[in-house]
């Protein structure tokens, strides 16, 4: 068989996404990132809506996800993609507007943003990438680290008295009025990667319906941060964050 | 031809508020602050998003103010913010990211006295911060001063193009007495908001989709990690900024043929000053007004050609001497240079001009 008959279309089972470019990816081994593009790339093209889809950026490791997805991004400074997509779906209120921020950019220094926006309930998709650590400036502690857990900023483990609690600020989101659907899902395994997938396609047919915020959490590894094999850090992930972090819809409104 | 309600007794604030609904704007988002909330209160009210679909928003903060303006004005609509010293003290996080993005936006900054959150009244102490930007890296915006009523409303419209034109945030560098202040003013007719399809023909640039399938993604980022770049970028930015000065400097005389003494003011103290100018010409003293009305870029030109022909300049400020630097710089020190002004939102008088110049004596 020669390679044009193995390449026909109807041997094809797996594609790369025709929104996603041939552009090496900074991420990683072993990071989730690279799996939360590939889906946000895929849904994006099944529903066909690049040419009215504003992507907004974060700081943090997903600082460069614009070079990785063809469609239009604007890069926001840390913490204020809410306030952006806020502007951007007021001003354009047929597009698909979506965020996508890492736990230090959407759970502490855009705290304000973040709560403000899904209180008013912009109808928006923001996508929350949680590793509980901050992975592009080095493995410093973020408002995400869980208890014990060694970072370079707290290096014999996050204490209450010293550095506080992790926040559950989807659990937050939940509380809101805004928001019509919250839901925290794990890239870990491939049940988990496809019941991801759901969730970020529900999240973005709310937004161009109209419902409201919709929040939708990654529990995710780090294993540069957390100093780990990919393999390990699947492992932590499942013994030490599902645990503190359980998957699944924390409010799913319909209609 | 004007209609009654074209020409409208209002506050400089108000002023504000209507002209960026009749110039067209798609959007505003503010956050409440003394001397300015007039402008979103006025918005609030006249409820544009029925008529003409002007957007407003009233955000958590200036920080997410000055985000909201960036990405609207990324992505080709035409958008405006306002706040007072403080307010605008946080917006310098994103102006920069504007000034690199060569993002379009208005800034409306309603000054009152400082430093820190002071006081509300009428001040030019962040003279300083719009001119010389407040916020990181080598960046301008440009300034207008505007000291009256009118000239606030229609500065929105010079904003407007200036701001497409160029692709630079803009300020509006008013203050308390001017937003405060009633006066008669003629609004402009209403011009349509642009369409999807002019967006998309005027700013080809844009992170809005439209016609993706057609072009390559569009991105809006300051972010560079090769030094070489990013300095690059920089230079570009400086070569828009040279031709900026080439071709938007604007001033206005008063009185500056027979002067031997000039002042030089912009915004509410150069009004004092004009009053200043005529008491002082009764008394026989030959005294004229140089006003910048763009801060930045700044008349040196014409600065260095009158202090050139002058016995004395007299640089009227409500602040401890800001632009007063900048007038030295320009002047070369041609003549000699006096200071008068008051701050903290302490406003001056014009006998108190009027007396100083005379004290000031003969040359």
């Amino acid at each position: 068989m020669d390679e044009k008959t193995i390449k026909s279309p109807q041997n094809i089972v797996y594609q790369k996404p025709r929104l996603m470019n041939d552009t090496p990816m900074h991420y990683c081994p072993g990071c989730g990132h690279s799996i939360v593009h590939k889906l946000v790339a895929e849904i994006l093209d099944e529903m066909g809506i690049e040419e009215k889809t504003i992507g907004v950026c974060p700081v943090g490791c997903a600082v460069f996800a614009y070079r990785y997805l063809d469609i239009d991004w604007i890069e926001a400074a840390h913490g204020r993609a809410p306030a952006c997509a806020s502007a951007l779906k007021r001003l354009w209120p047929e597009h698909l507007v979506f965020t996508y921020q890492g736990d230090g950019d959407l759970a502490c220094i855009g705290t304000g943003e973040t709560i403000q926006t899904l209180n008013r309930g912009e109808n928006i998709t923001v996508i929350f990438i949680n590793n509980a650590i901050y992975g592009m400036t080095g493995g410093q502690m973020a408002p995400t680290t869980l208890m014990g857990m060694k970072t370079s900023t707290c290096p014999y483990g996050r204490q209450a008295d010293l550095h506080g609690f992790p926040l559950k600020i989807s659990d937050i989101a939940a509380t809101l009025e805004g928001t019509c659907y919250v839901t925290r899902q794990a890239v870990n395994t491939v049940g988990n990667i496809a019941r991801a997938k759901k969730a970020i396609r529900q999240a973005f047919e709310n937004s161009l319906q109209g419902r409201g915020s919709s929040l939708v959490e990654i529990v995710s590894t780090c294993s540069a941060g957390w100093k780990m094999t990919p393999v390990q850090s699947n492992q932590w992930l499942t013994e030490n964050m599902l645990p503190y972090y359980p998957l699944g819809d924390l409010k799913n409104i319909k209609d | 031809m004007q209609k009654d309600n074209d020409i409208l007794l209002l506050k400089g604030n108000e002023a504000i508020a209507h002209a960026a609904i009749r110039y067209g704007y798609d959007g505003f988002f503010g956050y409440p602050i003394t001397p300015q909330s007039e402008i979103l209160e006025t918005l609030a009210l006249l409820k544009p998003w029925e008529t003409t679909g002007m957007v407003v928003l009233q955000s958590e903060s200036e920080v997410a103010s000055i985000n909201m303006i960036y990405a609207g004005g990324g992505s080709g609509k035409c958008v405006l913010t306002s706040s007072s010293s403080v307010g605008v003290s946080l917006m310098q996080e994103v102006i920069p990211y504007m000034a690199i993005c060569e993002v379009p936006g208005l800034i409306v900054s309603v000054q009152r006295g400082g430093p820190g959150l002071g006081t509300i009244q009428p001040s030019q102490s962040d003279y300083r911060q719009a001119t010389c930007g407040g916020g990181n890296g080598d960046y301008r915006t440009i300034v207008l001063a505007p000291c009256s009523v009118q000239e606030s409303c229609d500065m929105v419209g010079l904003a407007k193009e200036l701001m497409m034109k160029w692709r630079t945030p803009v300020i509006i560098l008013s203050d308390g007495s001017i937003g405060q202040m009633m006066e008669k003013c003629i609004l402009p007719p209403y011009t349509p908001r642009r369409t999807d399809e002019e967006i998309r023909r005027q700013c080809p640039w844009a992170t809005n989709g439209l016609g993706l399938k057609d072009r390559k993604p569009n991105v809006m980022t300051s972010l560079e990690l090769d030094q070489a770049l990013m300095e690059k970028r920089n230079r570009e930015l400086q070569k828009k900024y040279a031709r900026i000065q080439q071709e938007e400097v604007r001033a206005e005389h008063y009185h500056t043929e027979d002067a031997e003494t000039l002042i030089v003011a912009f915004g509410s103290a150069a009004r004092i000053s004009m009053g200043a100018i005529d008491n002082l010409r009764q008394q026989g003293h030959k005294v004229g007004l140089l006003r910048p009305v763009t801060l930045w870029p700044f008349p040196e030109k014409e600065i260095l050609e009158l202090a050139s022909r002058m016995k004395r300049i007299v640089v009227v400020e409500l602040n401890e001497g800001q632009m007063l630097r900048d007038v030295q710089w320009a002047s070369q020190f041609r003549c000699p240079i006096e200071f008068i002004g008051h701050s903290g939102g302490v406003i001056i008088t014009p006998d108190e001009i009027s007396r100083k110049i005379s004290e000031m004596g003969k040359l």
